[in-house]
């Protein structure tokens, strides 16, 4: 079953059925890592390049992984290593990248809307590793894989996202997949780190952290960035752990199942206590695993079948 | 395109006795069950090998370990299809190591869905030996590929489809029917 | 003596209050008469089923000469004027090098003569540079041929010298015009604040970022009594304020631009980040939006003038956030207000000439605005039912960043007569280009 669209930019554009048939897929796949011989031939002959114009450690790796265990190949261009620093435009990168035959380029780019706007440009196919603060839509699948695999099912789940949602990609992704998959999906964070004004979201947004907690079925904690405090959106990250910090003591509100999410990397005794972070409850390492999974079901559906 | 019924080969009862002889003979060609293993090819392929596992238990005593295999990411046809097929999952929860195999499919025609099958099961381990059993033959194979078990040879023309019926999957009666495929014009 | 005879055209010239199918004949750069069935030896212009009005002005255009030549230049931008239905359009000086002292006006006068179709007015540099700390020779701008001072392209954040500006004008009856934008609050700021900047991601730049500095705009034009000219508003608590005070009877005018009276911040999340939709100030909420539009209703804009920022494709097909602000506006102005506020809204043709004629003219001060005897023949003719869609390719300005592209207009520009040349007939350049 291919999917709506040959690109994956964010979460807000594909159809609910396409989530469950990557969640569907990925189950799959997940069963691939678990073999010694990590490998299968489904993708001889397609190559792709991972275009990062943003560090990233377990992102890129990820997707390079999952190109290996699927016999794809891979190349990778990232801002410190290539043209991109003599002030090459987006499009002459990627055309150029397309000119060696490369069927699909993920790209993590610092911009908001850069993967759209590169998907009009290209013939291949593009997969959005995270673009500013707008999508990462690989993040919010893997983070509703998990939750899946654990809890059963999405529909109905009371999710709580707690931290920078304001400045935060995996938090709209993980908004719009979940209000899709039929999960509640609430808010907590300083108001400063706030959105404004969702919109049509229904999402409910609380600037105090119990509240939201109160029966969650998963908390996902998302990283403070550091950087936020020199513009002074909170005081210090001492005070951000004291009132808005994920710890055992709070989490006694959510439910006695609850699952702690953490999308990495996580800055331990900030937004998420080292007790709660290594916990049974916190799937962290596991959805690093399921991260290599749902990136294997989006490379077969994209490139698995032929040519319209 | 659609299909015709043309005519029914085998039937529940037909099913059954040929499931029953093959059992026997998987039993004489190893010499009983030891080491044994049986993988169904999904999807008819599964419910046969379950059917097979049954036949060796009644026979023998001893319940022989049964494995599902899913040949969708070793298919050599994916980037011409534009039907995406939907892959699911492998579950074979024994080591493959040193263990007779036999691998259960309903119908072998080309071969090319065996020789998925042979690369699938290679990649999750080293098997004493692979053997393969089929409920039926309808020729035209495209690879040097033959089985070691066959429920019924039936002589087929191309331009036929052969349809094969199971409880478990279709939910009617079992049953093996021939079916004329219809090309339509415009 | 040259004589140009416009014959059946409906004349609207609400100066005069003049609304009667009349023959207008032209001598020479000037209007000699206007009335029923004149005959001449002359040229003769069939405006049967035409609007025969004062030359529109454009008085918020970036010319991008000298400088930026490949974005845009004397000949394109004055074409493109003359095709978007403009007889005379003010220019702004945020050019390379800034226009800001006596010998750049004189320069940019020149090249007019040269090269331009259209009439082009100068806006001359508020401070030395635009940069905000010292003002320029504004007096002896204004004596050289310059209209207006402004810091376009660098709102002006310091308020002392917003003050010295107005103050300092007030005796030369200069408009100072601000471009009114508190730059704390838009830092790394693409679009409009709201819930589509949220979903989008994109850094937002509230609405209070505009209302603050229009508040302090007003009340040091109020401290002063110098002449404040407030461009492009584009929010309801903008209109709200200087309705205030005009309605105290303090002496403020203000323009509107066509895409703010027509598109939402929305438009960036239906196009999915279109780097057309990108302009400062950004494309406003709806209620934003309504607000201006009853704002024009109420006659509290004064005149509508298209922010022209034409821009190359390099600056535009890139990255949201790097791709530059602007909208290339002289062509498609008319014909969208014309279909938006006429035909499918509440305003007279009369109401829209004020708005592009008789209004800019006066804040310019400037000759223009009215067809009267003796007037300089710049006539501007409408064809009020033409039809059409907007196609970026025919643009005669070097700009094709357009929201618009595939928008239909209906109301037209068909003719542009500049001093009595005819530089577009049919909707089409004629090649004349003497501007004297």
């Amino acid at each position: 079953m291919k999917l709506a669209s040959r690109h994956v930019l964010d979460l807000e554009t594909m159809p609910a059925e396409d989530m469950k048939n990557i969640l569907d897929t990925a189950e799959s796949m997940k069963e691939i890592l678990g073999r010694s011989i990590k490998k299968v031939p489904t993708l001889r002959g397609k190559s792709l390049c991972t275009l990062f114009y943003e560090p990233s450690t377990r992102t890129r790796a990820s997707f390079e992984l999952a190109a290996k265990y699927m016999s794809a190949d891979s190349i990778s261009i990232a801002t410190a290593t290539s043209s991109i620093k003599k002030g090459e435009t987006l499009l002459d990168t990627a055309r150029t990248i397309e000119a060696m035959g490369v069927d699909m380029i993920i790209m993590r780019h610092p911009v908001s809307g850069s993967s759209h706007f590169l998907s009009r440009h290209v013939k291949g196919a593009v997969i959005n590793a995270g673009d500013g603060m707008h999508a990462h839509p690989t993040q919010g699948l893997l983070d509703m894989f998990t939750m899946r695999q654990h809890l059963g099912r999405l529909e109905g789940l009371k999710v709580t996202i707690v931290g920078d949602a304001l400045h935060s990609r995996v938090a709209r992704s993980n908004m719009w997949g979940l209000i899709k998959m039929g999960a509640q999906v609430c808010m907590a964070a300083p108001s400063t780190l706030l959105p404004l004004d969702l919109g049509d979201l229904d999402v409910k947004v609380y600037d105090r952290l119990e509240p939201a907690l109160e029966g969650a079925d998963v908390v996902n904690v998302l990283r403070l960035q550091l950087e936020r405090q020199k513009r002074g959106l909170f005081p210090s990250a001492r005070e951000y752990s004291q009132f808005y910090g994920v710890n055992q003591e709070r989490l006694k509100l959510a439910s006695p199942d609850v699952l702690v999410m953490h999308p990495g990397p996580m800055n331990r005794g900030v937004e998420i206590s080292t007790e709660v972070a290594d916990a049974p409850m916190s799937t962290i390492d596991e959805q690093v695993t399921n991260g290599v999974a749902v990136r294997m079901a989006l490379l077969y559906l994209l490139l698995g079948g032929a040519d319209e | 395109m659609r299909l015709q019924q043309k005519a029914t080969i085998m039937d529940g009862d037909g099913m059954r006795r040929a499931l029953t002889r093959i059992a026997h003979e998987i039993l004489e060609k190893n010499r009983g069950v030891g080491n044994l293993a049986l993988v169904g090819i999904r999807r008819r392929g599964v419910p046969l090998a379950h059917r097979l596992a049954k036949r060796l238990a009644e026979i023998e005593q001893v319940q022989v370990p049964v494995g599902i295999l899913d040949i969708t990411l070793y298919r050599d046809d994916l980037t011409t299809r534009t039907d995406q097929p939907i892959v699911q999952k492998t579950e074979v929860p024994f080591d493959l190591r040193g263990k007779r195999i036999v691998l259960v499919d309903d119908v072998l025609y080309t071969g090319r869905t065996i020789r998925a099958a042979l690369d699938a099961l290679i990649d999750l381990g080293r098997p004493e030996m692979i053997q393969l059993a089929v409920l039926i033959d309808r020729g035209h194979r495209e690879l040097p590929i033959r089985a070691d078990y066959v429920g019924k040879n039936v002589p087929t023309a191309k331009r036929e489809n052969v349809s094969v019926r199971l409880e478990e999957v279709d939910e009617t009666d079992d049953a093996v029917v021939i079916e004329e495929i219809i090309q339509e014009n415009g | 003596m040259r004589r140009l005879l416009i014959k059946g055209g409906r004349v609207l010239d609400p100066a005069e209050n003049v609304d009667a199918v009349l023959d207008v004949l032209v001598e020479d750069d000037r209007v000699s008469a206007v009335g029923v069935d004149l005959s001449a030896e002359a040229e003769v212009l069939d405006a049967s089923g035409l609007l025969v009005c004062p030359g529109f002005i454009d008085m918020h255009v970036h010319l991008r000469d000298p400088g930026e030549e490949y974005k845009e230049d004397m000949a394109s931008g004055t074409r493109a004027a003359a095709r978007g239905g403009f007889t005379a359009i003010a220019c702004m000086p945020n050019t390379q090098p800034v226009i800001d002292n006596r010998a750049l006006v004189e320069a940019l006068l020149r090249k007019t003569q040269n090269m331009g179709c259209v009439r082009v007015y100068p806006i001359c540099a508020l401070s030395k540079g635009q940069k905000g700390e010292e003002l320029a020779e504004l007096a002896d701008m204004r004596q050289a041929g310059a209209v207006a001072a402004s810091d376009d392209g660098h709102p002006v954040q310091n308020g002392q010298l917003m003050r010295l500006a107005l103050d300092y004008l007030r005796p030369f009856d200069m408009p100072v015009i601000n471009h009114a934008e508190d730059k704390s609050l838009t830092e790394g700021a693409v679009m409009h604040e709201g819930s589509v900047s949220t979903l989008l991601g994109l850094r937002g730049m509230p609405a209070e970022a505009e209302e603050l500095m229009v508040a302090r705009d007003l009340m040091l034009a109020r401290l002063t009594g110098g002449r404040l000219h407030i461009p492009h508003v584009s929010t309801k608590g903008a209109v709200e304020l200087i309705a205030a005070y005009k309605s105290q009877g303090f002496k403020v005018t203000c323009e509107v631009a066509p895409h703010h009276l027509l598109l939402t911040d929305k438009i960036v999340r239906e196009t999915w980040y279109d780097t057309n939709t990108k302009v400062n100030p950004p494309l406003r909420s709806l209620e934003h939006v309504e607000a201006l539009h009853q704002a024009i209703k109420e006659g509290v804009i004064d005149a509508i003038a298209s922010d022209h920022a034409p821009h190359h494709q390099d600056d535009k097909l890139v990255e949201y956030d790097y791709a530059a602000f602007g909208i290339s506006g002289l062509e498609t102005s008319v014909g969208l207000m014309a279909r938006r506020l006429v035909h499918e809204g509440s305003l007279s043709w009369a109401d829209l000439i004020r708005l592009y004629s008789l209004h800019p003219a006066r804040i310019l001060n400037v000759e223009g605005g009215s067809l009267a005897q003796g007037v300089r023949a710049d006539i501007t003719i409408i064809a009020p039912e033409l039809e059409g869609t907007v196609t970026a390719q025919a643009f005669a300005s070097k700009g094709r960043n357009t929201p618009f592209e595939g928008w239909k207009f209906k109301g037209a520009p068909w003719g542009t007569v500049v001093g009595g040349d005819v530089v577009m007939w049919e909707g089409r350049l004629t090649g004349g280009n003497k501007v004297t």
